[in-house]
Order: structure tokens, then sequence, then C-alpha cells
């Protein structure tokens, strides 16, 4: 299974994802720049936080122009791996490949702490490896996560099982406590919160090294190659 | 030589005779030298380039002969104080790389981008030498956080630091904040950058190789900041709101592409020389990498990137716009290095050449329009050395018997009014806002001792604090500068680290004034000798001056900024106690200390008398065999005393830890003054129940002092002096009042 | 030569947070009557064209496309020259 990390003028949490693939999947892992118009060696694609270019107009609205992005979509519909962390989140959302927005925190404050998470849907590529309705700690670090979308998108949200995570205490005022989201395929995940910053007892929790594991697992069951790698 | 190229720019002779230097802060004495070094008058440029050159900011004209005092070598510093930052052998090829730097002026004036910029300039000096930043630390005064102004400042400046900080990915990791009327009026914004350097990738600010080409790197030049480095070298007066424009705005975007771009070129291992445009610019960073190469530089104005149109020579070589740098590289380099600047879309432009003749010549529209001797620029501005005197509030507080308050009983009630002071109260609503987890290497973050980050691919951490407690410098400036340096270290060992150097700040009223001298001079030398004895080199810093306003100067504040090295993460502790039945022992000595304590200002309403006092050697002794048990695996939290003495260190330790405490304190001192004495030289451990023994047995051989308290229990903070009971709350109240004090007084 | 002013507010039917936020600044500062703040971006952007319905077209263009995010905020321009 090959994974790449985006890498937009900007990122800035790109060397933390790559760090977090190759220690708990140890799989090949490969920065791969905005500007790149081919992503069709990987199996899946993370969309790393940070301040793309500096979130000037609105977070995300500018690296959803940049040409990788198109490669993005089309990774998406062949149903590869997609997911978005924060700054990745935003993109994926003003990229139209996730419903709703993020708006600034209700308590208009960056916030950077532990929070804790119920896993929602454990059935995504991303969380299988999580128990349903467990709660896990993993750090956000955000000025704008707070979610929103429409009633009609909400329903829809909660009928087609894509709300992944809910804040245990809502940090930012996001619609219905919603943390991370999937599209109706559940291939395509967004999250505020950062599971790269949860992968060593040293930087305070574990409980993020499960997405990628889980990622891994999905991939082998996929591809009924358990035994390989 | 072109004369008056703009109609508007004085003439040689009219800055001569109107002294329109003196408004530069160019005084008669220093005029009449440039003269002598030019063999004429210089014009309007000239002496812009020369105010700035030789500004406190970039000469330190008043405080080098103090700055000598410091110790700067040592076994393990690879570059002390003169580059942009010092660099300190970590072993393994590895290197760490850390300076400090107030941008104290700017913030008053303008609080988010005043900081905002600090931090960008503190981050510039780290990645010019090559290394990689990997945390940021602050250090913050402001007056008491009572007034609309002042809670103006703070969240202005806190969401200054957050707002470039967490743009660039760089985590905030500490700090310190502090408040005091002293401040108001005048808040401390001190920021310090740490970075990761391999040892041959040092580089420094040299214009080497005749002939090579000067890079200018970074967005375009325009008007913003001009003469920023003479404004942070006089006293903030009500027309300083009116000199908004020497405020600059920060890119942290900007920085981040023109951070990742030279750390790339760097790394081709091309650059000859490279250097960051801080203070005074262009100039200074010109002037400074040729003088460090013993060569001249020629500079083609016309080629520097211009955001503004018709900019004069004098505004180039003034502006402080933010982002940019310089660099030489040999001529065949030169696509290479291009290449590497468009793909990170960052402008790159030749704008200069080194030249052997020790001159910095300006060219513009084909002529020349300055033309400096280097030497002069750099090397040659008059040393001051002022005179000094001993404060009158010095002598009285010789008097004052700190012990005449009369007794305190409801400790609970004190303790909880101490823990609810916004300098005792949990920083959360501080560093909840900068991102301290990026780069996924903070293993202890902001709000204990020190913070710790690991050194990726190794089992290796860094330890890294700022602090100085500013009522002690105050009261007995050479003390106190003892405690600023004794302290960090305090805070490093307890974190589990050996300490390494330091870097400092020293933020201070007026130089002119013999007091405030004094001040600096007692201050410097007390730190000298404790950086002596703890063996932790000065290997760069800043100096702050004029931090005055009509009510006077701020209390005298040296910022002491210090890193120390784990050398196993295994090693890493924390003050959060950890374990129900651990064992509490408290090291050191307390003794009869209120002066200046955080117990004297919020229960009794004053600062005076004298602070405690401190032993270095006893310091050493401390540290030495603190850091033994720690490495020895017999500790399982650590705590330093500082504000607020015992009863907060024990609160401390128990909010952090989740967990209540059961003491006995054993003492011939009145029950208030044992719980909230600041003596120095003190911390408190907790031990495993199977090593308390061991501990203890260690710390007394080596002549520690080290008396058994009681021992982790329960949900409440229980404390009795001599068996009397003095203390006994719930841990979750204790909490709820350290929490909230700060937020409830924000909102 | 076209001047587009570009405003971009957040819908009536989304939380402002900013909005609230200077909503409670000004009633703390005895502004009671402010019933609601909204607050948005105001862009200009120079346009090199004189034809104003091909303008309008594109302005309007960009607006979708980038300037605003429509699931959160309208927009509306004016063109000028």
């Amino acid at each position: 299974m090959k994974f790449a990390v985006l890498v937009f003028p900007g990122s800035n949490c790109d060397i933390d994802c790559y760090k977090a693939v190759e220690e708990t999947t140890g799989e090949p892992v490969d920065y791969v720049w905005h500007t790149a118009t081919d992503l069709s060696e990987y199996d899946c694609i993370l969309v790393p936080g940070g301040f793309s270019y500096g979130d000037y107009l609105r977070c995300g609205a500018i690296a959803r122009f940049a040409p990788v992005m198109a490669e993005v979509a089309k990774a998406a519909e062949q149903g590869k791996y997609v997911l978005g962390i924060c700054n990745g989140f935003q993109i994926l959302t003003e990229a139209g490949l996730l419903p709703g927005a993020l708006r600034r925190n209700t308590s208009m404050k960056f916030i950077c702490q532990d929070s804790k998470l119920q896993v929602v849907n454990h059935t995504t590529p991303f969380t299988s490896e999580y128990a349903a309705g467990e709660e896990i700690t993993i750090p956000i670090a955000h000025g704008e996560g707070n979610y929103y979308c429409d009633e009609a998108t909400l329903e829809r949200l909660k009928a087609n099982n894509q709300i992944v995570f809910r804040y245990s205490h809502n940090p930012n005022g996001s619609t219905d406590d919603i943390a991370g989201i999937c599209n109706e395929r559940g291939n395509v995940v967004g999250m505020m919160p950062h599971p790269e910053r949860a992968v060593s007892s040293i930087l305070g929790s574990e409980d993020g090294k499960r997405m990628f594991t889980s990622i891994l697992t999905a991939w082998r069951d996929q591809y009924g190659a358990a035994t390989v790698g | 030589m072109a004369q008056q190229l703009w109609a508007k720019e004085p003439t040689a002779e009219q800055i001569a005779e109107q002294q329109i230097y003196k408004q530069m802060g160019v005084s008669d004495s220093e005029y009449e030298l440039i003269c002598g070094f030019l063999g004429r008058k210089p014009n309007y440029t000239e002496i812009g380039v020369f105010s700035v050159m030789w500004s406190e900011h970039c000469a330190y004209k008043n405080s080098k002969p103090l700055l000598r005092r410091f110790p700067t070598s040592g076994p393990r510093v690879l570059m002390g104080p003169g580059e942009g930052a010092g660099i300190v052998d970590i072993g393994d090829n590895q290197a760490v790389v850390f300076k400090i730097e107030s941008h104290n002026h700017p913030s008053a004036v303008e609080p988010y981008q005043g900081a905002a910029t600090g931090v960008g300039g503190i981050i510039r000096d780290i990645f010019s030498m090559g290394a990689r930043p990997v945390a940021i630390l602050n250090s913050l005064r402001f007056g008491k956080l009572e007034s609309d102004r002042v809670k103006y400042l703070f969240e202005n400046v806190v969401s200054g630091i957050a707002g470039y900080g967490n743009c660039i990915g760089i985590p905030t990791v500490g700090g310190e904040v502090m408040f005091d009327d002293s401040y108001d009026g005048n808040p401390l914004v001190n920021a310090m950058c740490v970075g990761i350097i391999d040892h041959d990738k040092i580089q420094r600010g040299v214009a080497k190789g005749v002939g090579n080409p000067v890079f200018y790197v970074g967005p375009p030049t325009d008007r913003d900041g001009i003469h920023g480095a003479t404004f942070a070298s006089e006293e903030l007066t009500e027309e300083s709101e009116a000199k908004r424009t020497a405020v600059q705005v920060g890119d942290p975007f900007m920085e981040k592409l023109v951070m990742e771009a030279c750390l790339e070129l760097i790394n081709s291992g091309i650059v000859l020389g490279i250097q960051d445009m801080g203070a005074a610019g262009l100039t200074c960073s010109s002037a400074e990498m040729a003088s460090k190469a013993g060569n001249g530089l020629e500079l083609y104005l016309d080629q520097v990137p211009q955001r503004e149109q018709g900019m004069t020579p004098y505004e180039m070589m003034l502006s402080e716009s933010q982002e940019r740098m310089l660099f030489v590289v040999e001529p065949q380099h030169e696509a290479q290095a291009q290449e590497i600047f468009d793909r990170w879309g960052v402008i790159c432009a030749k704008v200069g050449k080194v030249t052997d003749d020790g001159r910095l010549k300006l060219f513009h529209h084909g002529e020349v329009v300055g033309d400096m001797p280097v030497t002069a620029l750099v090397d040659e501005c008059p040393v001051y050395y002022k005179t000094s005197a001993v404060p009158a509030y010095y002598e009285q507080n010789a008097g004052i018997n700190t012990l005449r308050y009369e007794e305190v009983t409801d400790l609970g009630a004190a303790l909880k009014k101490v823990l609810g002071s916004p300098n005792v109260a949990s920083k959360a609503w501080v560093y909840n806002q900068y991102d301290h987890m990026v780069r996924t290497s903070t293993a202890v973050r902001p709000g204990s001792d020190a913070a710790v980050v690991t050194i990726h691919g190794t089992r290796k951490g860094l330890a890294m604090t700022t602090d100085c407690n500013g009522r002690f410098v105050y009261l007995d400036p050479e003390v106190g500068g003892q405690i600023a340096v004794s302290e960090a270290a305090r805070n490093i060992v307890c974190s589990g680290a050996e300490p390494l150097a330091i870097t400092d700040n020293l933020n201070f009223g007026s130089p002119e004034k013999p007091d405030i001298f004094w001040q600096m001079e007692k201050a410097v030398d007390g730190m000298a000798e404790a950086c002596r004895t703890l063996s932790t080199p000065v290997i760069g810093g800043n100096v702050s001056l004029y931090n005055e306003n009509a009510q006077g100067a701020i209390y005298p504040t040296p910022v002491v900024g210090m890193v120390g090295l784990v050398h196993d993460i295994d090693h890493i502790t924390t003050q959060a106690f950890k374990q129900e039945g651990d064992v509490i022992i408290l090291l050191g000595e307390t003794k009869a200390e209120l002066g200046g304590s955080e117990f004297q200002s919020v229960v009794h309403g004053v600062t005076e008398g004298r602070p405690p006092q401190i032993d270095l050697d006893v310091e050493k002794k401390l540290l030495s065999s603190v850091l033994e048990a720690i490495q020895a695996g017999l500790v399982q939290s650590a705590h330093d005393l500082s504000e607020g003495g015992l009863a907060v260190a024990l609160a401390e330790s128990c909010i952090s830890g989740g967990l209540g405490a059961q003491v006995n304190v054993v003492t011939d001192l009145r029950s208030d003054i044992a719980l909230f004495s600041e003596s120095q030289s003190r911390i408190l451990l907790s031990a495993a129940p199977d090593k308390a023994a061991q501990l203890q047995e260690m710390l007394v051989n080596n002549g520690v002092p080290a008396a058994v308290l009681g021992k982790v229990q329960g949900t409440d903070l229980v404390v009795n002096v001599n068996g009397q009971r003095a203390v006994s709350e719930s841990v979750n109240e204790l909490k709820r009042v350290w929490e909230d004090a700060i937020p409830c007084l924000m909102n | 030569m076209i001047k587009a002013t570009v405003y971009v507010t957040i819908k009536q039917s989304v939380l402002d947070p900013q909005g609230v936020a200077v909503r409670g600044a000004l009633h703390s500062m005895e502004f009671t009557e402010v019933e609601g703040v909204r607050i948005g971006k105001y862009m200009e952007l120079t346009l090199n064209t004189n034809d104003r319905n091909e303008a309008a077209e594109r302005v309007t263009e960009m607006c979708e496309k980038l300037l605003a995010n429509t699931v959160v905020e309208d927009y509306r321009f004016e063109l000028e020259g």
C-alpha cells in the first residue's frame, strides 16, 4: 500500500502525517507537491493540516484550486481513501468532496488542546479498528473548526451514517457536535482533530494510531493482501 | 557623488546646519565622528544608515561594557554571541540553536502586529543559521489585568504570537506571563526560538568571496517600520502612537515559504553567507555581512524589489519590511539558487556584489548615493560608560522588616487568593491559543516547569524555559539576577534535563538614569556569576532599554531563556503527582523570606524589603543531585518552588496530577511564612514508596536537605504545620480557582 | 477599466461568531440599540474591460468559484466605471 501526503504552500502538518504513517503502518509514503497531476500510484491520500496559502480569503479556499486537487477528486471517485485533517478537512469541504463548511470557533480564538471524541461510525475504512461509540482522545488545534451544514444536509449525514466523530464536549460550536464526517461512499473522511498527533504515549495519546492501521487493514481486505506487507 | 536626489530630502549642509541628525538619535559628537570617518558631511541616506547602525538596538552602545561581563564560552559552545543566534553542541553531530529577542515598543503601540513580527524576527534568526526551528517560547509582562487597555494589550499580544507561530507551524511550547503595575503602558514581549542543526550545516552571516553576487529574498520592500531600530531605542511618549508607521506588518505565510526555501538552499550546500533582515533591514544585514568577512559590499538599489513606487535610497535602506533575507553564493550557483526560490514562489533578486574595498556603496539610478566605510558602521560606534548610582529605594528597603505583617490564619483562603492571582493562576487561556503540538515532538506541554521537545530519530530531548522574577530584581538586582538564572536551571532540571546555556533579554528603563544603570550593572553581575557557577554560558541575547513612560521605569526584567538536554526520554519528568501513595519530599531550606513574594503582593498589597537570598553553591548541589536522582529513575514528579512558595507548589502538583496530598510541615517558622515564603533552591519531589528511602539517602549523602512531608493521597490537599491543620481544600476547588482566574478577568 | 466592489457576508441563517462577539462588545460599551452585527469581507477588483455585462458575468463566476463559499456566505457586488 502506498500513501501520499499532499504539500501545499503553507501546509505544516505534512511532516507529522508522514511520520505517523511511517511509524504506525510501516508502509511507503511520499510527499506530493500541490502541482502534481498524477496520483495514480497512491492508494491513500492525506490532505494535512496547516495554513495553506496562509488561510487567506477563507481556509482552504485557494488550495482547492491547486492542480493536485483535480487528481484528489479523481482518486475519491475511484474509491481510493482520502483523509483530510484540519486544514485538509477545510480544503475537502471547499472542494465539494465533503458537504458543509467550517466557520470560526464560537470563542473566536484558536484552540489547541486534547479533545475527547466519540467514534460514531466505526465502519469506515478509517475507523474499523475502533469500537462503536468508543471514546478516544485526539488533540485539536484550529481557529475555524466550527462545522456547519444546513438542516437537510444534517439529516442526510445522519441517515447515511456519515458522521464519523462527535466531540464529547463541543469546543467550537460545531453543528451537532460534529468533529469529522465522511462522504456517502465512506472513502473520503474529513476531521478537525489531529490523529497524527496522537500516535505515541510520549505525545499524550496513542488513540490516533488506529486510524492509520485501519486504513491499512481496509486496503488489505479490499485487495485480499492480508499476508503481504 | 550625487547630492540631493530628492527635493524633499535635506542636503548634507542642511543636515549639519539644522542638526537634523538629532531627530534620528545621533548626538553632536557622534555626528562629528561620522564626518571624520567619511571625510565629509553625510548625505541624508548616509546619516540614516549611520543612525540605525549606531542605535542601541544594533550597536549596544550603552550595554556593551556590561555584556562583556557574561561568560560566553564553554566546552559545548559552538557559537557565542555575535551571530544571529548562539549554538550549543548536543552530541551525535547535532547542535541546538537558540535566541531571545524583544519586541516591546512595537507591541505597546500595535500589540497584534508587534508581537507577531517579534515572533517572525526571532524565527528568521534561527533558520538563517541553517537550523530547523522546533519551538517557540515567550516571556510577557503587562500591567495589572484590570484596565481595558491592559486587557486589550494582553489579548492582542497573545493572539499575535498565536497568529504567527500557528500559521508557520512551529509549536509555542512555553513561556511566562506576569502582571504588575510597573509594566502598565510598557508591556514586555520577548520571543525565543529554538532550532536544531547538524554541525556541518552551520551558517554565518558573511559576505565571502570578492566578486560574488548578493541576493535579496522575500517580499518587496515598502515603507514599513522605517526607523524601527531607533524607535526601539527611545522612551515611549504620546507621540509614539503617531509613529505607527514604525510598526511592521507580519506575513507568517510568506515567512513559512521563505524559511522552507532558505533551508533547502542551505541544505544544497551552496550558500557562502546568509543573514536575516531584522532591525534596520537592508542596512544592518549588508553592513554586518561585509564586516564579518572583512570585505565591502555594493548594493544596486534599483534592483531591490519594491512594493511602492518612488522609494528613495533612504527608505529602502531603512525599511523594516518583514520576512526578508540576504545571502551570498558563487556566480556559478546563481541559477540553482534562483530555481529553489522560484519553486517556493518566493522573490529572489540579485541586488549587490561583494567587493574588496571595505566600503558599503549604494547605487541608485546609476549614481553613487552612499559610500561609507563598513568598519565605521559596524565597529566604530562609540561605547558609553554610563554613571551608576545606588537608588534611594534600595537603601530604604534595607530597613523594612518583611515579617512585621500580622499573621494570616486562614491559610486555605490565602492559598486560594494566591492561586487566583493572575501571576500564579493557570495560563491555559494563553497557551491553548498557541498550537503547542505541531511537529509532534512536544513531550511536555506548556504548564509544567519546562517544556520538553523530543529530537526525532534519537532518544534525546530538549527542555526549555523562560524565567525572570522582576520583583526580586527590582528589590535587589544582583540577587534577582542570580535567581533568574537559577530558577531557569531549576525548571530545566525538574524536567529531567541538564542545563546547557542561556540566552538573555535585558529589559530595563533608561540607561541615562544612574539608578537604572545601577540596576543593569548589578543584574548583569548577578546573572554572570550564576552562569559561571551553574556552567550555563550566555550564547546570545538582546537588550531593550528605555522601557519607561511618564509613571517611571519598568521593574528591571532580565529574562533568562534556558535550554537543557534530556539525555534519554525516559528521564522526562513533570510537576504532576503521579500515583496515590507516592512519598512527597521537600528539598532545600525554607527561611522567613517574604520580600518580593506573591503572598506579600497579593495578601499584603506591597512589594518591599529584600528578596530571598541565594547561595549559588547550594543551588548547584541541589540541581546536580536532583538530576542524578531523576536519571537514576528514583523520581516520579519534580516541581520548582517559586511564586507562592510551598503551598502553591503542592497545589500545582496536585492539580496537574488530579490527585490529593496529605502533608505535615515541621518548622520553626510561623505557618503563613512556612507555606508562602519564596526561599530559593527548593524543589518538591515525589517518589514511589519503594524508592523514597533510597532517594532520600542519595540526597542527604549529597548534602541536600530533604524532608519527607507526606504522601500523595485522596482528592483533597491537606496541609498540617507542626501537626496543626493549616489547609484542607478539595483539589477540584483549588483547580477551579486556579483555572478560572484569567478567563474570568478576560470575559 | 471597471472597478468591482465585492461584499461577502455570512448568510443570515448561519451564525456569525465574529458578529456575535462584536455585538456583545458594543452592548458592553452601552451601544444597546445594536440589534445585530454581521461581519463580512470587502474586496476591490480592478478589471481590464469596459464591458459591464461581461464584467458582471465574470465577477459572478469569481464569487461563486472563489471569493465566497456559498455554503455559508452570500455575496453581492457593484460595478463602477
